[in-house]
């Protein structure tokens, strides 16, 4: 029964690696670049929340979509202004800029917000008016699955779907699968490609804002460096199941919280990040481009 | 004199540029000491001069990595963080043993070079059978790992030599491995080094140097280095004319990792405490940034790049909470100005254009 | 042996006898294929494909587009590993080696798409291809002891020989990546020469090349072939260039060998003319 418990909240945070890494492996697809400010865009979606819920004394799901449409705008600004100036330029510049981007959000959030570690309140609160937990009782009370945990798993999957469903059968998700193959030829046959990877930008973006609420109404406090690690996880998290995969980011997402989990209920507490990148390391050494990624050879 | 100026002349193009390298570094040193001892420089420029020894070091070492081999390392810091806690671990336990600080110094350095050299091997391996953004993420995952495991790291020294333990579940204390009462704790787990006799100079640091430029860039000129240059240009024409692609991606590889442990090692002794901590992503992200804004295979800008961007936080000291999000503005905006396709092409017109003459690092 | 090939139902009968030049007959040959065939995912790409090469020789792989022309090289590089067939250099097994291995042992190429090593020299692309004969060490190297002095002089002096072939010896301060496009494939033979082969695998030299060019490289490959003793074998499609200096010709079509023979041989063949220009009504 401990081992279930500790089974579902790795789940629960895997569910929220899985909605980050969905949002990053749509934008490495299309742009080639490691995005290292994805995960301060997380952190702005939590402070955005957390402004819209204590100052506008917004519900919490009204501040969800306040937090996913500045995260959006803010995506396609530093779209437009940062990288797409670099689009013909190397990948490193691109990742320098990322890099750059990463200090500016961190240190803008600083200034706005300060050093210190914000309470948040989560979406949905541990325990209700009456006291009695928010939470869904299994196998007559012996594990609890809490009810933000459910929303999370919920929303994932169904985020999951509507990006499987949107790149296979809309017109704008084959335009985006387009560029992400040849940039070139998608201009050819007529795709606007900037427009294609703003939209991009501008979904991951969202993604993003969606999974830093909720990553905080687990951890329930909010720095400014509170987006990095939980960026550079959800990466890993693509990475593990074949970037550019939008049901490997699902995969590597879930299996990435459980793992995490499971590493610091049963082995180390201190160890938990070394274990779950040393699992990362081994999956790609068996299997070169992750889980469910295609690896391509170069052609001679 | 006439001879020697016709000499000059004669040489390659990559020749002057390396003794330009060795003279300017020469120079500042001279410079900087001379200024020191008249008591110009405050203190806290004067703190900075071993720091700033130890990030050129690094700069140059994963220049080795990222430039000439043309593999991006994301987790440089690990083989730092090898070197820095080896170094202060060979220095604190040779406190008796050799009494002269230099020499101990000296030791020290080599020893994190060993021990990062081994590190380098270790992850090499592995990461090396990668390619491009897998390998990136696979070093930053080794990095990682690193910093967790020396976190974890419990090192003490007394009359029966060193004592270590490693605290997996964070029970243990410094206390629990095995001392006699009147034992010296090195490393204390999450707490870092601490207590560490810091004897690192600014002379060694230039001495670090000075070694360094002459291992990459002699190596680079070299038949090896002409071979991972191949690799990084195009590793299937390299490996049609004959050349090992395991071996000298190893060899670079391993060197950078040796240099970055020197640099760890001299970076250590430099601070009574050290926390693991410090050698986390973020470092081994700054690094690279000194990398690519000095110029790929290009060590000099490195050796610049890391001097000017290290002191920058301190010379914008005047924009006191701001100075950070100016550091990222900069950063910003000399990468849109260095990569950008159109300011290049207003460039183009503007100024005079340069012949293709051939640069090899 | 080529009658039973035929009766098996096989359309195309595979001439048994070599295309080894006259001069070379008396010795072993330098390569010899022999069932070779490579499989990509269920699709043979290329099968039994058969071949003997002389010491001297210079052989010329010709077909369509897509006939696996470029596959055959990449097999004999060990670029790709056959799924079935021997391939004996200079009657060694070349089985399980890799390309630098096969490299070493006496095959060099140059490829299709250009790979040169685009940001350093001209001279530096060719003592890359100098390497496996400079003996020092990464430590003699860095130390820069008399042995690095001695064999880097010795270097320089044979990187400009070799580029003297071409006339390129101007050229070898030149950034690689910035030669125009003839040049490149000069100094992509030249780097391929430099690791001292026995056999030259030149994959389409003459491709982008005008008339007079083309007629300069074909007095050159002859050059080297008579200069360093090797044998060559070219893809091209340009037919000048294959009939005027190949001696024995092997034509591939789906992966199949369909004719070898000389360039007389070749040009009458009906079964050729039938890949090239299709069925006559």
């Amino acid at each position: 029964m401990e081992f279930l418990s500790y089974l579902i909240s790795g789940i629960s945070l895997g569910s929220v690696y899985a909605i980050i890494a969905l949002g990053y492996t749509m934008v490495y697809g299309i742009a080639k670049m490691l995005n290292f400010a994805h995960g301060d865009v997380i952190m702005v979606g939590g402070y955005i929340s957390i402004c819209a819920t204590s100052y506008l004394e917004l519900p919490g799901w009204l501040s969800v979509l306040l937090a996913m449409a500045v995260c959006t705008v803010l995506g396609v600004v530093i779209e437009g202004l940062a990288y797409k100036p670099l689009r013909q330029a190397t990948s490193l510049a691109v990742l320098i800029t990322a890099i750059g981007v990463s200090y500016f959000l961190q240190n803008a959030a600083l200034l706005i917000w300060g050093a210190s570690p914000k309470g948040f309140t989560p979406i949905i609160p541990a325990t209700n008016a009456q006291g009695e937990p928010n939470a869904l009782p299994l196998f007559g009370g012996q594990v609890s699955i809490s009810y933000i945990s459910l929303l999370t798993m919920g929303a994932c999957i169904i985020i999951m779907l509507a990006l499987t469903f949107f790149t296979g059968q809309t017109k704008l998700g084959k335009a985006m699968r387009a560029c992400s193959e040849d940039k070139g030829a998608a201009q050819l046959m007529g795709i606007n490609v900037n427009r294609t990877i703003s939209v991009t930008f501008a979904i991951g973006s969202a993604l993003a804002a969606v999974a830093g609420v909720l990553l905080c109404s687990f951890t329930t406090s909010l720095m400014p460096t509170t987006g990095s690690m939980p960026g550079i996880k959800a990466f890993t998290a693509a990475v593990f199941g074949g970037i550019g995969s939008i049901p490997g980011a699902f995969l590597g997402g879930v299996l990435l919280g459980i793992i995490e989990s499971l590493a610091k209920a049963y082995i180390s507490t201190q160890l938990a990040n070394a274990i779950l990148f040393a699992v990362l390391i081994i999956v790609l050494l068996v299997k070169p481009s992750g889980l469910l990624g295609k690896y391509v050879p170069e052609k001679v | 004199m006439n001879k020697l100026t016709k000499k000059i002349k004669g040489l390659k193009k990559t020749t002057k540029v390396d003794f330009a390298t060795y003279l300017g570094v020469i120079l500042a040193f001279v410079l900087f000491s001379v200024l020191r001892d008249a008591g110009v420089l405050n203190r806290s420029i004067t703190g900075m001069l071993v720091p700033i020894c130890a990030y050129i070091v690094m700069a140059v070492s994963l220049n080795l990595t990222v430039g000439i081999l043309g593999e991006l390392s994301l987790g440089h810091a690990g083989f730092m963080s090898v070197g820095a806690f080896s170094g202060v671990i060979a220095s604190q336990s040779l406190q008796a043993a050799i009494p002269s600080a230099p020499a101990r110094l000296a030791i020290a350095i080599l020893v994190g070079a060993v021990f990062a050299a081994i590190a380098g091997t270790i992850v090499g391996i592995p990461v090396l059978r990668l390619q491009g953004d897998y390998l990136a993420i696979v070093t930053l995952a080794f990095g990682e790992i690193i910093k967790e495991l020396i976190n974890c790291l419990l090192v003490g020294y007394d009359s029966n030599g060193l004592h270590m333990a490693f605290n997996l579940d964070g029970s243990l204390t410094i206390n629990d491995i095995g001392m006699e009462p009147g034992g010296m704790a090195i490393i204390k787990g999450a707490q870092g080094a601490t207590g560490t006799e810091t004897i690192a100079s600014f002379t060694a640091g230039f001495i670090l140097i000075m070694i360094t430029l002459v291992i990459v860039l002699n190596l680079v000129r070299s038949r090896a280095g002409r071979a991972i240059m191949a690799l990084r240009d195009n590793r299937i024409a390299a490996e049609s004319v004959g050349i090992n692609v395991t071996k000298y991606k190893m060899m670079a590889f391993v060197t950078s990792a040796a240099l970055a442990g020197a640099a760890g090692a001299l970076y250590g002794l430099n601070y009574s405490n050290l926390a693991a901590s410090k050698f986390s992503f973020d470092t081994s992200i700054l690094v690279l940034v000194y990398v690519v804004l000095g110029g790929l295979g290009n060590m000099w800008g490195s050796i610049i790049a890391a001097a000017v961007l290290y002191f920058l936080p301190e010379a914008l000291r005047q924009f006191a909470d701001f100075r950070m999000l100016v550091y990222a503005i900069v950063l910003i905006l000399v990468m849109l100005a260095t990569n950008s396709e159109q300011l290049k092409t207003l460039a183009g017109r503007v100024l005079p254009k340069r012949k293709g003459a051939a640069h090899n690092g | 042996m080529a009658e039973k090939k035929f009766e098996k139902g096989k359309m195309v009968p595979v001439p048994s006898h070599s295309i080894i030049p006259e001069r070379d007959l008396d010795k072993s040959p330098i390569l010899e294929c022999s069932h070779l065939g490579i499989d990509f995912g269920g699709l043979t790409a290329v099968n039994e494909f058969n071949i003997t090469v002389g010491r001297t020789e210079i052989a010329g792989l010709i077909g369509p587009n897509g006939a696996g022309k470029t596959t055959v090289f990449n097999l004999l590089t060990k670029v790709y590993q056959p799924t079935r067939g021997t391939i004996l250099l200079d009657g060694l097994d070349t089985h399980g080696k890799t390309p630098a291995q096969i490299n070493r042992m006496g095959i060099a190429r140059t490829f299709q798409n250009i790979r040169l090593f685009n940001n350093l020299s001209v001279e530096d692309n060719v003592k890359i291809g100098l390497h496996n004969q400079e003996k020092y060490s990464m430590f003699s190297g860095i130390l820069r002891l008399p042995k690095y002095w001695r064999q880097e002089k010795a270097a320089h002096e044979r990187a400009l020989e070799l580029l003297s072939i071409f006339d390129m010896q101007d050229l070898a301060d030149h950034q690689a990546g910035s030669l125009p496009y003839g040049a490149q494939r000069r100094l992509e033979i030249v780097r391929a020469l430099a690791t001292n082969p026995s056999l030259l695998l030149l994959d389409e030299p003459a491709a982008g090349m005008n008339p007079s060019e083309t007629a300069e490289l074909m007095e050159n490959i002859v050059k080297i072939r008579d200069t360093f003793q090797i044998a060559i074998m070219l893809i091209e499609h340009d037919m000048s260039l294959v009939m005027g200096i190949c001696e024995g010709i092997c034509v591939l079509n789906f992966g199949q060998i369909i004719a070898k023979g000389t360039a007389e041989e070749i040009q009458s063949n009906p079964t050729v003319i039938e890949a090239y220009l299709g069925k006559q009504q």
